[in-house]
């Protein structure tokens, strides 16, 4: 008996607006000063009437057409009732039965080295309100909950996906191609550590008693996920919980109602959460107090001409235009624009794609991560190491010469007094340490000449058909000749033994 | 209309359930009485069930308005004091309520 497992997740993305959904109030996380962003309309109090931000409104069509929906042309908002004390008003302001857009898809790579995609549907994404912040008394005696309301009414895009995902880490790299989305457009600055960003995991199991049949586990939501990791972690555990439970007890889907389960990251294990038994009864109904809104074909179209160039659309073009790897455009992309920026200066600027490529994504990246530096921070930029590439491609030093370059740059770049990498250092260091490559044939003649006098065994060996015995050659004569290029003294040794026979 | 006064539009667990769901407390005699009167009101607007509303849009919304926006601009926000000043309870910094044990936020 196996089973499959069927992952759907509901995304909360906070948009990048200066204010409040639906009043003035500054949007800006602001943790340390607690209920100094709030005004009647956030605070719920009678008599105040909400407005809709123009700009939330763009940013969520902006996202969702990048996301592939499709936009309605007549949406509203309704009224999602519960009590929480986070939730001034008694209700959410959300959209039910008519979202703004529906019907999308992220693609994933579910396998990386058979390149693999996974599309994955997008169900709807709308737009609705935060709550409040509570904070729970930790000391056990009971006290007060507080409540902070600046984040009430901040609005946030809610993405839900179809149950297409079938591991714990498709869930992860929807989530990374997703939140690398969101933060190339601009909508958000996806920062799970202030909850711009959080995720609720639905997870079951198709369990397979036999080939061809298929029985499914009960519904569980995983709530307030707070980070890629505990998303994966998370599902994984609750996969190993659901089979052990469906093995024992072998309850189905509608033998009980969906549960909510919370994660607790210490143990390392989903735990149950009180069964809120009415909270499904939401009474939705439209909001009185904000009107439709309807959106033209035009005005769709100016949104979509104003998204520029997706993560998929520079993968794209990185293959077309570069013949990069399908895992080149992926390192180079994923890394956020700045690094792609930095790819592209250097790939133009020296004309060749593939040898920028491996640079920024070997020697740059490594060094990145090693010194904890941005693109921004990174002290070769792409002029320099653009220079440093042409003399690579016009065989002026080696590239192993360029690394060498590339290290006593950076190294001088981030010393104690730094010595700024330039364009004339290039050339400095180059000529200091003779790396150019001697392009003087006459002298590399003279030395190989030299070398083959004085190794009549290697000679002898290459004549009886040896040639691996150049190898021993080009060694002597490099370092007669520093500087030149190991390729060429080959192809010289080679004429030079070939007159001889 | 005689009708839908007699079929009781209104049930007593309906009564019950809508009182949970609005945190209200009521005493049977209550419940009883709001069985008998909210169902009044349903019957009466039962009228409207004699409307035959084939082909016709559903109304969302009582006003024709469409498209309100507002820009998006920082209007001054109400002071610390003034927005905890209704509050039952409050430390001075934040709204105080009773302990909620079940943790985390509500479902937004």
């Amino acid at each position: 008996m196996d089973y499959t497992v069927i992952i759907g997740l509901e995304v909360h993305v906070q948009l990048l607006t200066q204010t409040k959904i639906f009043c003035g109030c500054s949007s800006a996380f602001n943790p340390e000063q607690p209920n100094v962003q709030t005004c009647p309309t956030c605070l719920g109090l009678p008599g105040s009437l909400p407005v809709m931000n123009r700009r939330a409104f763009e940013l969520a069509m902006k996202t969702a057409l990048a996301l592939n929906c499709e936009i309605s042309p007549y949406t509203k908002w309704d009224r999602k009732q519960y009590y929480y004390p986070d939730l001034p008003k008694g209700y959410q302001i959300s959209q039910y039965d008519l979202p703004f857009s529906h019907d999308g898809f992220v693609e994933i790579v579910i396998d990386a080295e058979a390149g693999t995609k996974r599309r994955v549907g997008i169900i709807r994404a709308h737009l609705e309100e935060d709550a409040g912040k509570n904070m729970h008394d930790e000391s056990g005696r009971g006290l007060d909950s507080r409540v902070d309301l600046n984040r009430a009414g901040t609005p946030l895009l809610e993405i839900v996906s179809q149950p297409d995902l079938r591991a714990a880490s498709e869930a992860r790299q929807y989530l990374e191609e997703l939140r690398l989305l969101l933060v190339y457009l601009g909508v958000s600055d996806c920062n799970m550590q202030e909850g711009s960003l959080r995720c609720d995991a639905n997870v079951n199991l198709h369990v397979h008693p036999e080939p061809g049949q298929k029985v499914a586990t009960p519904l569980v939501e995983i709530k307030n996920l707070n980070s890629f990791r505990n998303v994966e972690l998370a599902i994984e555990h609750e996969v190993t919980r659901q089979w052990a439970e469906f093995q024992k007890t072998g309850l189905k889907i509608g033998d009980v109602p969906k549960t909510t389960r919370g994660w607790d990251a210490v143990r390392g294990a989903t735990f149950a959460q009180r069964g809120k038994e009415d909270a499904a009864d939401y009474r939705y109904f439209p909001d009185p107090d904000l009107v439709p809104v309807t959106v033209t074909q035009d005005e769709i179209d100016a949104v979509r001409a104003s998204i520029g160039e997706t993560p998929p659309a520079r993968r794209n073009r990185y293959a077309v235009t570069w013949g990069l790897s399908d895992y080149d455009c992926r390192v180079i992309v994923d890394q956020e624009r700045d690094f792609a920026e930095y790819f592209e200066a250097i790939a133009t600027g020296c004309g060749d794609g593939k040898q920028a490529a491996n640079w920024v994504t070997q020697d740059v990246l490594r060094e990145m991560k090693d010194r904890k530096l941005s693109v921004a921070e990174f002290p070769i930029s792409p002029a320099v190491l653009t220079d440093l590439l042409q003399r690579v491609l016009a065989k002026k030093v080696t590239i192993k010469s360029a690394r060498e370059v590339f290290m006593d740059l950076l190294t001088a770049a981030t010393d104690e007094t730094p010595v700024p990498a330039t364009v004339e250092r290039v050339a400095e260091i180059i000529q200091s340490k003779g790396l150019e490559i001697v392009q003087d044939t006459g002298a590399i003649s003279v030395a190989i000449s030299a070398v083959i006098e004085k190794n009549p065994k290697a000679v002898a060996d290459f004549k009886a058909g040896k040639q691996a015995a150049v190898g021993a050659l080009i060694g002597q004569v490099m370092k007669q000749v520093k500087g030149a290029d190991p390729a060429g003294v080959r192809e010289l040794i080679i004429q030079q033994l070939n007159a001889l026979l | 209309m005689a009708d839908s006064l007699d079929r009781q539009p209104l049930s007593r667990e309906t009564v019950v359930k809508v009182a949970r769901l609005a945190r209200l407390k009521l005493t049977p005699a209550e419940i009883d009485d709001y069985v008998g009167k909210l169902g009044q009101v349903l019957g009466y607007v039962e009228m409207l069930d004699e409307v035959d509303v084939t082909d016709i849009e559903p109304m969302v919304h009582a006003i024709e308005l469409r498209n309100v926006f507002r820009a998006d601009e920082v209007l001054p926000s109400l002071s610390r004091t003034d927005a905890l000043k209704n509050a039952p309870k409050t430390d001075g910094v934040c709204f105080l309520v009773p302990q909620i044990l079940d943790g985390g936020g509500s479902s937004a």
